[in-house]
């Protein structure tokens, strides 16, 4: 279950952004992640664990939108893009190569915030 | 008055742990020294093959080790018999180091003696194939074991781990002639996910293959030498979509 971990990291860039606004004090609406395909999180656990971590905080309410980004790979040799799997070894179905460059799937990313300002 | 607003951060979700990671990279790379993750599924032999490892390279180079266990200090009673200086991190019930808890290690190190006086330093993680492989703990290289008992389609079902690796070293293969399993498959698919990484096989057991597990590493720390000389930054990643890259703008923006 280490999407807990996650969570206490995301909990954490989210106090530090939180700074950057002080002294006014920020009500964040939704934080928007990107998560892919291929890493080791699951969206949502990740979901779950946000809820119990925001509980009773500053970020109390505030939403998780996940954004899945698919695995894309590209083919060294002819360089056509493609969606490596586990059933096809992640080989290039068009020259049978190893999966070697990733396009897309490795984000772990908080993309943006949406969120109001108290005046 | 509430005006909508949106601030595009572009951070990784790790970003705090992957602070943490440089900033322990930072001092590595202060001292010269080589730091190596060791990560593999529980009971593949991280702890056999570093009590063989630490045995045959302790005579010309100075190691300690932090030593991840999520309840226990027993092997950390195993390899500080072997007269290495072994620092243990118990995680609780976390299945993986991060870079915080190896920071909270290198302080209890550095009451015992002078990392800058160390060429190695071991992170044995904790035994798990999922986690270890998202949460960097400032390590130069990584290095995934992968006993012959475990079966073939490993790589193909724990993918990250294995593309993460810069070693992944195929371990009991003493055991070899008693299991139906195909070495070569087990190297064919490691490189299906990281067609550049090093695969060497090994038992602890038996010493075979420690000869060239022993020159990797030397030939790891000689390079690592190099470019803290040449180039006092990171060693990067390659894929330039996944977290570390990241981590840079995180630093920039901190």
């Amino acid at each position: 279950m280490h999407e807990v971990d996650m969570t206490k990291c995301l909990v954490l860039s989210m106090n530090e952004w939180r700074q950057q606004h002080s002294p006014a004090l920020p009500v964040v609406e939704r934080v928007h992640l990107q998560v892919g395909d291929f890493t080791c999180v699951e969206p949502d656990q990740l979901l779950f664990t946000w809820r119990l971590a925001v509980q009773n905080s500053w970020l109390d309410g505030a939403e998780l939108a996940i954004e899945a980004v698919p695995l894309v790979g590209r083919c060294v040799r002819c360089q056509h893009t493609y969606s490596p799997s586990a059933e096809t070894a992640y080989r290039s179905p068009c020259c049978d190569h190893p999966m070697e460059e990733i396009v897309s799937g490795r984000e772990l990313r908080i993309r943006s915030v949406d969120y109001s300002l108290e005046s | 008055m509430h005006m909508p607003l949106e601030d595009t951060l572009g951070l990784n979700l790790l970003a705090a742990n992957q602070h943490q990671a440089a900033h322990n990279r930072e001092h590595f790379d202060a001292w010269q020294l080589l730091c190596l993750n060791v990560m593999s599924s529980p009971g593949a032999g991280k702890t056999s093959l570093l009590e063989q490892t630490l045995t045959a390279l302790s005579s010309d180079l100075a190691m300690a080790v932090l030593e991840g266990d999520m309840t226990t200090q027993l092997d950390a009673d195993r390899l500080e018999a072997v007269g290495v200086p072994v620092v243990p991190i118990t995680t609780g019930r976390a299945c993986h180091l991060d870079a915080a808890m190896v920071s909270g290690g290198l302080r209890l190190l550095g009451q015992r003696l002078d990392p800058a006086s160390l060429d190695l330093l071991w992170v044995e993680n904790v035994g798990n194939l999922v986690c270890p492989a998202e949460f960097e703990v400032g390590e130069h290289r990584k290095v995934a074991l992968l006993s012959v008992t475990e079966g073939d389609d490993k790589p193909l079902k724990y993918p990250v781990m294995f593309r993460e690796a810069d070693c992944v070293l195929i371990t009991k293969t003493d055991l070899l002639p008693y299991l139906p399993v195909d070495i070569e498959r087990i190297e064919a698919h490691i490189h299906q996910v990281n067609p550049h990484c090093t695969v060497l096989r090994v038992s602890a057991s038996s010493g075979e293959g420690l000869d060239g597990w022993h020159s990797w590493i030397r030939r790891e720390l000689s390079a690592q030498r190099h470019q803290q000389v040449a180039d006092p930054r990171r060693h990067g990643r390659r894929d330039s979509s996944g977290p570390d890259h990241d981590v840079v703008l995180h630093l920039v923006n901190a």
